[in-house]
């Protein structure tokens, strides 16, 4: 699986970094910078959970 | 054959001076892949900054109903080669335009430029005279540095918000009005017309570039050189320079500096020539400060990170210690818009650290390096 962000939906509102400091961190603007590569396994579950949340559904979860 | 003739042709000029497209040949759905093979064989690449192989665009973009959109919009103030192309060879432009149409089935066309474009009257001249298969409509766009994105020229002719849409979907996937759409830069349609009217073989030996150069040259304007030029051969052929330089922006305001005059342009719209006396940190500020504000404020990263890299440089330019910061920022904006409007800013500001590394010194010592009077 592969977690990108839509920067257009994105408002930064930086729960994913919340939920899923393992993958996600915010640059200086509050906004998403996502780990490069795919999902590693162990993670799949909260990357899912955080995808979910995300309030302007711009955190995004594909097969890769 | 050059593409950008002295002056202006009307359709019997063109065709005197180009011929005629030899539509009976490529008659047909076999036609159709005939002349996509055509392109291909030519070796024909999008002359909008991109590169893209046109076959494969072609091909992709294929369909029953599709669209195709010629973009002769340039928001790069440095940049003046697609006007000069539709100022002076209009049906060159449409001849392009009406082949890709039949390439890929296309019941519709549309050519953009500008709003309120010098080039409208010859383009309105050029489309009364010819009697098309595919009808031209042209479309105004606003000007705004992104507004020539293909993507924001979709969503422009879709709902008339000329703001980039992202890279997903493909316009050749879902475009105008949802229709597959091929979006074609003006000077890419004129190499494709020039490349069936000569014939892939004789144009792969006769191909070129236009390219616009400004700055420190004798002759400004937009010149026609043999494909892949050196930066020494476009100087030249601008009447060369007018002092010594210091360096050459390469590929317009989201360019590269470069001081290595041997290196071999592709693909190139433009290039500004800086000269010795001018500071590269001021003329890259003041780029920075006009690509800061032509953001379409969609993306955080766009929207904040463009004006702190353009007030640092403001800074920098002021003898303060914006580098470090510049050092952490710059790689943060790279690949985190929908366009690549950022990745531009970040490129130019890099190469600007880059080439004028000692005259960051002098300004952090105290002060400005150069005077910068009386350049564009």
């Amino acid at each position: 699986m592969k977690l990108s962000v839509d920067p257009i939906a994105c408002r930064g509102h930086g729960l994913c970094a919340d939920l899923l400091p393992e993958l996600v961190r915010l640059d200086e603007w509050g906004y998403p910078v996502v780990a490069a590569g795919p999902v590693p396994p162990e993670l799949a579950a909260e990357t899912r959970r955080a995808a979910n949340a995300c309030p302007a559904l711009a955190l995004r979860l594909r097969k890769a | 054959m050059s593409i950008l003739p002295p002056h202006r042709l009307d359709l019997a000029g063109h065709r005197r001076r180009n011929g005629v497209v030899p539509w009976v040949a490529y008659h047909g759905d076999d036609g159709r892949d005939r002349l996509v093979e055509a392109v291909e064989a030519a070796g024909l690449r999008g002359r909008g900054g991109g590169g893209f192989p046109t076959a494969v665009k072609l091909r992709a973009a294929r369909s029953r109903r599709s669209i195709v959109v010629a973009n002769g919009c340039e928001g790069d103030p440095l940049s003046r080669k697609d006007a000069a192309l539709l100022a002076l060879s209009p049906h060159l432009v449409v001849d392009g335009l009406q082949l890709a149409a039949h390439a890929i089935g296309a019941t519709e066309t549309v050519l953009c430029v500008d709003t309120g474009s010098p080039v409208l009257p010859s383009v309105t001249a050029a489309l009364a005279e010819r009697d098309d298969r595919v009808p031209v409509r042209i479309a105004e766009i606003p000007r705004r540095y992104v507004a020539s994105e293909e993507s924001a020229l979709v969503h422009f002719l879709t709902s008339g918000d000329a703001r980039p849409l992202g890279k997903e979907p493909r316009p050749a996937e879902r475009g105008v009005r949802g229709r597959p759409t091929l979006v074609d830069n003006v000077e890419t349609l004129a190499q494709l017309a020039s490349a069936v009217l000569l014939g892939p073989h004789h144009y792969r030996a006769a191909r070129t570039d236009l390219v616009t150069v400004t700055g420190a040259v004798r002759t400004p304007g937009v010149v026609e050189l043999p494909a892949g030029p050196s930066l020494t051969a476009v100087l030249a052929a601008a009447g060369g320079e007018t002092e010594p330089l210091q360096a050459v922006l390469v590929g317009g305001y989201g360019g590269t500096w470069t001081t290595d005059l041997r290196l071999g342009l592709s693909g190139i719209p433009a290039v500004y020539a800086l000269p010795a006396s001018a500071c590269g940190l001021e003329y890259t500020a003041k780029v920075l400060a006009f690509l800061a504000a032509e953001s379409a404020r969609q993306c955080g990263p766009c929207m904040f990170g463009l004006p702190s890299i353009a007030a640092d440089f403001a800074e920098l330019v002021r003898g303060g210690p914006a580098v470090h910061r510049l050092a952490h920022r710059l790689p943060l904006l790279t690949g985190r818009g929908a366009c690549a409007h950022p990745d531009g800013a970040a490129r130019l500001a890099a190469s600007a650290l880059r080439t004028f590394g000692a005259d960051v010194t002098t300004h952090q010592a105290g002060g400005r390096c150069r005077v910068l009077e009386g350049v564009a």
